[in-house]
């Protein structure tokens, strides 16, 4: 059977199963639509957090940046997973004590101030929307890239499954079809990473497999090929990292912070029975996202040896069939600039500006040609990051069902963060802004309803975010992190770790740490980008990283205005205490 | 300092079970401050295996091959990874006997 209609076969088989648990699982009050009902089993809770916390970013893209980046890719893998033992140790058991619905809940009432929950919805709203622009956006480019569909088509499919199981199930629906998602994509991430592993190492598992040695007889391990191949093509070795210690100490330090503050992420936690689940849960969750996140860095090993031997000196008629598919839909360029009609693949950008820019018409060896700029350097190669994982399978000359499998994968990565940001957007508007500061006194039912309108709005609004979406969220998605960092997260601790800080001190923390944060990423990226280097930058902190910064002088401004300002009262007092242990025979 | 908690959880520990009612302020206060103190020893050791091994010292540690591996750069893209999980399960599991000792888990 051909890819393309396994591909559909598994498309819809997969969408099938997310409506059939959608219908199985309505919410009929605000506590089943916000928490689930907080009811939810802490393995099944591990698993729909593992689904909701990995997007497309983490199924399609890090394995990617990893290849091209080699050991400097770790930030990902540490600050994505790290971040969890912050959120099993500081934050999730006692906000599940706290026991309310939202993240603006707990900053309301731990800070007594309608200020501070404004404050922590206007960021819950804000890092929500630049996230879920992305997985709109990834959504449709699966589509269009396995199913021949136009990205826009593939949106308004995408837009109608999540509106279908957010809006009924709320996040009862979301929390089943999560678990179901979860399983969806890591069968689809590991299928291809074994065989591969098997085909280049004999060791079935990649995690082992990517350090093992080479099954071509040679007896040279995997890696230190790598790192021969890529030093003699003049690349930077792979295991050798080329961002300064300073930089990535930060870096990692703003995205263990930023996952722990992420307000779809903590929410899940709300899903469980008690405290004691909610700190095993998180153990749960980190097993099976480590699951990928373990495979992730030896699917880019493999994937960065399997591309250099396919391409490197070979004439486009020999290369593989993949080559010109890629080529077509844009993602690869080959520029023969020392026309002698083979591929020279070597360090540095192949063209200027970096991504190709094709005209009509082909080079002398059939090559799409192109109006970019030459550099003049030897590469002469461009490669999106994207291809490594869509293109492994094909590229290690997989079965067809394994390449169909990537397809529905990448869509269950997607939706399901998409569905998790969904609910965090629709409840900060249904409950904080309605419910708890605009109209008081709105029946359940009637909170209820505005639950579901304001998630039907945010699918709109994310769906055109997908559609058309605006250039600078790219740039954007990662600082979701920072904000999230330098915001959420030291608010949150403080407020469960000391019974002192009072409203003025959160609320002056978490205003500088935003503006800090926002103010550095903004002028570094949009007011003066050709300064972006790190002989500008503050203490060689990139962007990426500033999000530290901004949370130390957080935590800092809290501190100092805390002293200041009057105790907080001591209702709010005794209820810091209370949140700090389980009920008695829990 | 060490002992004097020791001898006021062990304390704790016996009256919490005869009256709950008037141990309250003494129970929380030993309980948060023992759970302050293995959250703050585990975070150690989450700290040493990624700022510290991953980051840190990962030049150094780069010089031992550890299988396939130059144990650096193992560290950072695997071994992290690894102890994260067991971290959170320790601590569970902590967490876990701290409440049987203070009466807030129910016996099963």
């Amino acid at each position: 059977m051909s890819a393309t209609l396994l591909t559909y076969g598994f498309v819809a088989l997969t969408f099938g199963i997310y409506i059939a648990i959608a219908l199985w699982s309505r919410s009929d009050s605000t506590n089943e639509f916000y928490v689930a009902g907080g009811g939810v089993h802490p393995i099944a809770n591990g698993a729909a957090t593992a689904a909701d916390w990995m997007s497309a970013a983490s199924f399609l893209s890090m394995a990617g940046i990893i290849a091209f980046e080699g050991a400097d890719g770790a930030r990902y893998l540490m600050g994505w997973t790290g971040g969890y033992v912050l959120l099993a140790f500081l934050l999730a058991p006692y906000l599940r004590r706290f026991g309310k619905f939202t993240v603006p809940d707990f900053v309301g009432d731990r800070y007594y101030s309608q200020t501070a929950r404004l404050v922590a919805v206007l960021c819950v709203i804000f890092i929500s929307f630049t996230y879920i622009a992305g997985q709109m956006r990834g959504v449709g480019i699966v589509f269009s890239r396995f199913l021949e569909v136009q990205i826009e088509t593939g949106v308004v499919i995408g837009m109608g499954i999540v509106f279908f199981y957010a809006v009924l199930g709320g996040m009862k629906g979301i929390t089943y079809t999560q678990v179901a998602q979860y399983c969806v994509l890591i069968f689809a991430y590991l299928v291809p990473a074994i065989y591969v592993s098997i085909l280049l190492t004999g060791v079935p598992l990649p995690m082992l497999g990517f350090g093992a040695t080479l099954a071509d007889g040679s007896g040279v391990h995997l890696l230190d090929k790598l790192d021969g191949l890529t030093t003699q093509l003049g690349m930077a070795a792979f295991t050798e990292g080329r961002k300064s210690t300073v930089d990535m100490f930060f870096i990692v330090a703003a995205l263990m912070a930023g996952t722990a503050g992420l307000p779809h992420v903590i929410v899940r936690f709300f899903t469980v029975p008690d405290m004691r689940a909610a700190r095993v849960s998180a153990g749960y969750a980190l097993v099976f996202i480590a699951l990928l996140y373990t495979t992730a860095p030896a699917v880019a090993a493999f994937s960065r040896i399997n591309l250099i031997q396919a391409v490197e000196n070979a004439s486009y008629a020999d290369l593989p069939d993949w080559f010109g598919k890629w080529e077509d839909s844009g993602l690869l360029s080959w520029v023969d600039k020392n026309q002698d009609g083979r591929l020279q693949y070597r360090g540095g950008a192949a063209m200027n500006p970096a991504k190709p820019v094709f005209v009509e018409g082909r080079g002398a060896s059939g090559e799409r040609l192109v109006s970019n700029e030459l550099t003049s350097n030897d590469n002469e190669l461009y490669i999106d990051r994207d291809i490594i994982v869509l293109a492994s399978p094909e590229i290690a000359q997989l079965p067809n069902w394994v390449v169909a499998l990537m397809a529905a994968g990448g869509l269950a990565a997607a939706l399901s963060t998409a569905a998790g940001l969904l609910l965090v957007i629709s409840s900060a508007i249904s409950h904080d802004l309605i419910k708890n500061t605009l109209a008081k006194n709105v029946t359940e039912r009637q909170e209820l309803n505005y639950a579901r309108l304001s998630a039907a709005v945010a699918i709109f609004i994310a769906g055109l975010f997908g559609i058309y979406p605006p250039g600078f969220v790219a740039e954007v998605v990662a600082f979701a992190f920072g904000l999230a960092a330098a915001s959420f997260f030291p608010a949150i601790v403080l407020g469960i770790f000391s019974k002192r800080v009072s409203k003025e001190g959160a609320i002056a923390g978490m205003l500088t740490g935003i503006v800090f944060t926002a103010g550095y990423i903004i002028y570094f990226k949009f007011i003066d980008p050709s300064a972006n280097t790190s002989e500008f930058w503050w203490w060689g902190i990139s962007p990426e990283g500033i999000g530290t910064l901004g949370m130390l002088l957080n935590f800092a401004v809290s501190l100092s205005v805390t002293r200041l300002t009057h105790a907080p009262p001591a209702d709010v007092q005794a209820m810091v205490l209370m949140i700090r242990q389980p009920e008695k025979g829990d | 300092m060490n002992e004097r908690e020791i001898t006021e959880t062990h304390r704790s520990d016996e009256v919490g079970e005869v009256n709950p009612a008037d141990s309250e302020a003494i129970d929380q206060a030993a309980y948060w401050r023992a759970n302050l103190r293995i959250m703050a020893s585990l975070l150690l050791i989450w700290f040493g295996v990624s700022f510290g091994c991953g980051i840190l010292f990962v030049d150094q540690l780069n010089e031992i091959q550890f299988f396939g591996w130059r144990l650096g750069f193992w560290f950072s893209q695997q071994g992290a990874i690894y102890v994260f999980v067991l971290l959170i399960f320790a601590y569970v599991m902590l967490m876990n006997r701290l409440d049987r000792r203070f009466g807030l888990m129910k016996e099963d």
